[in-house]
């Protein structure tokens, strides 16, 4: 009889008070961001590593398990994943998260994107994104529109918990403000730089913290250095008096480093995303990391 | 006083210019926080219309949406009689947003050295591949890839995955490569050679390989310490190229997959599986009627792929082990012929545009095994980005009726176009 009264209670419970919603995103950042609003009431997964170039993850098997059991899939969009995840999802078997559907979150929607090609769009021009730049999550003021983009979704998908999910986003926003002011101050005395970064990772970083990106080491996005550009860009950092070279973790070094020594300048391995490093393990740390060693870069190269 | 009264005066002013200031950047803020939200919506209701058609029924076409018929008003006015497939004419420009991705992908073979076994031309379009993939609508999806050769038009694939099926079922109608090991199920664009291993040619149908009109259904389970199996069983019509052949309705053919993935590390990972297929084969047409069902070919097959990419390094060194054995019985007249075959192949990436590779090849033949065919390639390939490639293959075969055939094999290919990433 205690039996049969125990397992009437524990079916008797709304399936939401024992189920978190199982969130899986596309990159760290997106899992970060899912992580600050969706607390304890959900559980969050990235695919791609943050030390590992995100426009090239493996579609591993391993991936399809999770998103299995997915109730939303978090994106970055702008087709920064065309190359793996289509494949994922179709096979995935999980009808709530393909594309369109409710448990689909194309977190773009919500944020500036940049560099949105004018015009006619061909390979000759690399691999451009015809949507505009993915990176946008560089720009803390992205970060907010996407965290509360995903705040609402979880609301939608769990009403009994929305206030709960509005109330953490209250509160990220308000850190993230303190933090931004602290940002900025950092990086006012350094306004208008001009600087050089491998590829096009960085233009929402550079747009919000007013900084100047005057050239890439790739001569196009995603075709590799190629000596006619790199002594160009050479002759053009000399020319403008730039020092910082700042490389994303997954792009060999060498190249950068022949620049550095031959303008006097400076290579940085800048992070574009959460968990580059061991030690960065939430989005304020992302900015707290990137703009210390771009400070003390700047310091060091005046 | 005047002092006092000028400073009462004077103090309010600035304040109030800078409260007006406050209010009109914080209304041009909220204006840009609109105009980037607006951005979004429009953005996503591009991709919406691309992403799903209205919502679909077996005998006529739903009501569409307010954006459907924003996008194209022609739909409304189009019925769609007796279950028939409307079709939609005079596409507008927002109408387009909702044409499949479109790719084309070419392949073009130059070929030096004496070889009369299997001699190839020495310039040829090899093929060119016509893509066109989109979601269909909320439940499924479709792929088809129709193939431009020197010797006509092909469907290479055309079907129709099904995505949102209960219990996390996959599963596919039409006309498909089937999941018989590894490289039948590879588009010659995604192999590490510019040809396909003897073993291939030899039991499992050559460039066309198993690939027939039929049904599949896949499904992925968890196995224990984050094992990945999945099991794939398939029934086609029962003709595919040189190895089965269908001559009554009954004559399907069918194969089985069962995989299993294992990430070792984050950098390297184990992928292992095992094939069977099972048909009539075409021995059947020589024989008198009542025995021309009788003869069937059964293809075993057993693979493994050993691969890895450094993630912080994955775009400039990778490798990848592959090998596949088969054996094929083939029930004919006068005797039932009990052929094998395997290759073994490594390919290792040296830099980011630049790859190499080794590949052993051994392989009887289906309708004689007493013929062996063995072989060694070297492999060069070299992308000048990420959407051509050239490589070099030198070949050397020792075939059953010519021995030391040494050839050199060079392959252009390139891609236009939003070509769907393949399967893992």
């Amino acid at each position: 009889m205690a039996v049969l009264l125990a397992c009437s209670l524990v079916f008797a419970l709304p399936a939401h008070a024992a189920k978190k919603l199982n969130v899986i995103t596309a990159t760290t950042d997106l899992a970060s961001l899912a992580q600050e609003v969706g607390g304890d009431k959900i559980d969050v997964e990235a695919i791609a590593k943050g030390y590992q170039d995100p426009h090239f993850v493996e579609a591993k098997p391993s991936f399809l398990l999770k998103l299995r059991h997915a109730d939303l899939l978090v994106v970055v969009g702008l087709d920064l994943e065309i190359g793996w995840l289509p494949p994922l999802i179709t096979q995935s078997g999980n009808p709530h998260i393909q594309p369109a559907s409710a448990g689909y979150l194309d977190a773009s929607q919500f944020a500036e994107i940049l560099e949105k090609p004018q015009g006619q769009v061909s390979r000759a021009m690399g691999d451009v994104h015809p949507l505009g730049n993915p990176h946008y999550w560089l720009d803390p003021e992205n970060g907010r529109r996407v965290a509360k983009g995903i705040s609402n979704k979880l609301a939608e998908m769990d009403p009994p918990n929305a206030s709960y999910y509005q109330q953490r986003f209250q509160d990220f926003d308000k850190r993230l403000t303190a933090a931004e002011q602290n940002w900025d101050a950092q990086m006012k005395p350094y306004n208008g730089r001009k600087i050089v970064t491998y590829h096009k990772s960085w233009p929402n970083f550079a747009k919000h913290f007013n900084l100047d990106v005057v050239g890439y080491i790739e001569p196009r996005p995603g075709i590799p250095p190629t000596p006619g550009h790199t002594i160009e860009l050479i002759q053009q950092m000399k020319r403008d008096n730039v020092k910082i070279i700042m490389v994303e973790p997954y792009f060999d070094l060498k190249t950068p480093n022949n620049i550095a020594s031959g303008t006097g300048g400076k290579v940085l391995v800048m992070l574009p995303s959460v968990g580059g490093e061991k030690e960065i393990t939430d989005y304020f740390k992302l900015f707290d990391y990137d703009i210390g060693l771009l400070k003390k870069a700047f310091d060091e190269t005046k | 006083m005047t002092s006092c009264f000028g400073f009462s005066q004077a103090a309010p002013a600035p304040a109030q210019a800078s409260s007006g200031s406050q209010a009109t950047d914080q209304k041009i803020k909220d204006l840009e926080e609109r105009v980037i939200a607006l951005e979004g919506q429009l953005r996503m209701l591009e991709s919406k219309q691309q992403a799903v058609a209205a919502p679909p029924t077996t005998t006529a076409p739903a009501t569409p949406s307010p954006t459907s018929q924003a996008a194209a008003p022609e739909q409304a006015e189009v019925t769609a009689e007796n279950g028939q497939v409307p079709v939609y004419g005079g596409a507008t420009g927002q109408a387009k947003a909702l044409n499949p991705d479109i790719s084309l992908i070419g392949d073009f073979l130059a070929a030096v050295g004496h070889n009369t076994a299997r001699p190839v031309p020495t310039l040829e379009m090899h093929e060119t591949e016509l893509g066109l993939q989109a979601i269909i609508d909320p439940y499924a999806r479709a792929d088809a890839f129709i193939s431009f050769g020197e010797e006509g038009v092909n469907l290479e694939e055309g079907y129709l995955t099904f995505t949102a099926l209960p219990a996390g079922i996959v599963a596919r109608a039409g006309k498909m490569r089937a999941a018989f090991g590894k490289v039948n199920t590879l588009h010659n664009h995604v192999l590490p050679w510019t040809d396909r291993p003897l073993v291939t040619e030899n039991l499992v149908g050559g460039e066309d390989g198993i690939n027939d009109a039929g049904l599949s259904v896949t499904r992925a389970f968890e196995g224990p310490k984050g094992l990945f199996i999945e099991g794939t069983g398939q029934v086609f019509r029962g003709d595919s190229d040189d190895v089965f052949k269908s001559i009554r309705r009954e004559d399907v053919s069918t194969v089985g997959h069962v995989r299993a993935y294992k990430d070792i590390t984050e950098s390297t990972n184990l992928d292992i599986g095992a094939s069977y297929s099972r048909g009539h084969n075409d021995a059947g047409l020589l024989s008198a009627p009542q025995f021309q069902n009788d003869f069937v070919t059964s293809l075993y097959g057993a693979d493994a792929t050993l691969r890895w990419k450094p993630l912080r390094r994955s775009i400039y060194h990778s490798f990848v082990g592959r090998t596949e054995f088969v054996w094929s019985d083939r029930q004919q007249f006068p005797a039932a012929q009990h052929a094998f075959g395997m290759y073994a192949s490594g390919d290792y990436q040296l830099a980011r545009r630049w790859f190499v590779g080794a590949r052993y090849d051994h392989s009887e033949r289906a309708r004689d095994s007493a013929q062996l065919d063995q072989g060694g390639s070297l492999v060069l390939t070299y992308w000048p980005s990420e959407f051509a490639q050239l490589r070099a293959q030198y070949r050397h075969t020792d075939y059953a009726e010519q021995q030391n055939v040494n050839e050199l094999r060079l392959q252009l290919q390139f891609a236009m176009g939003a070509h769907g990433a393949h399967p893992f």
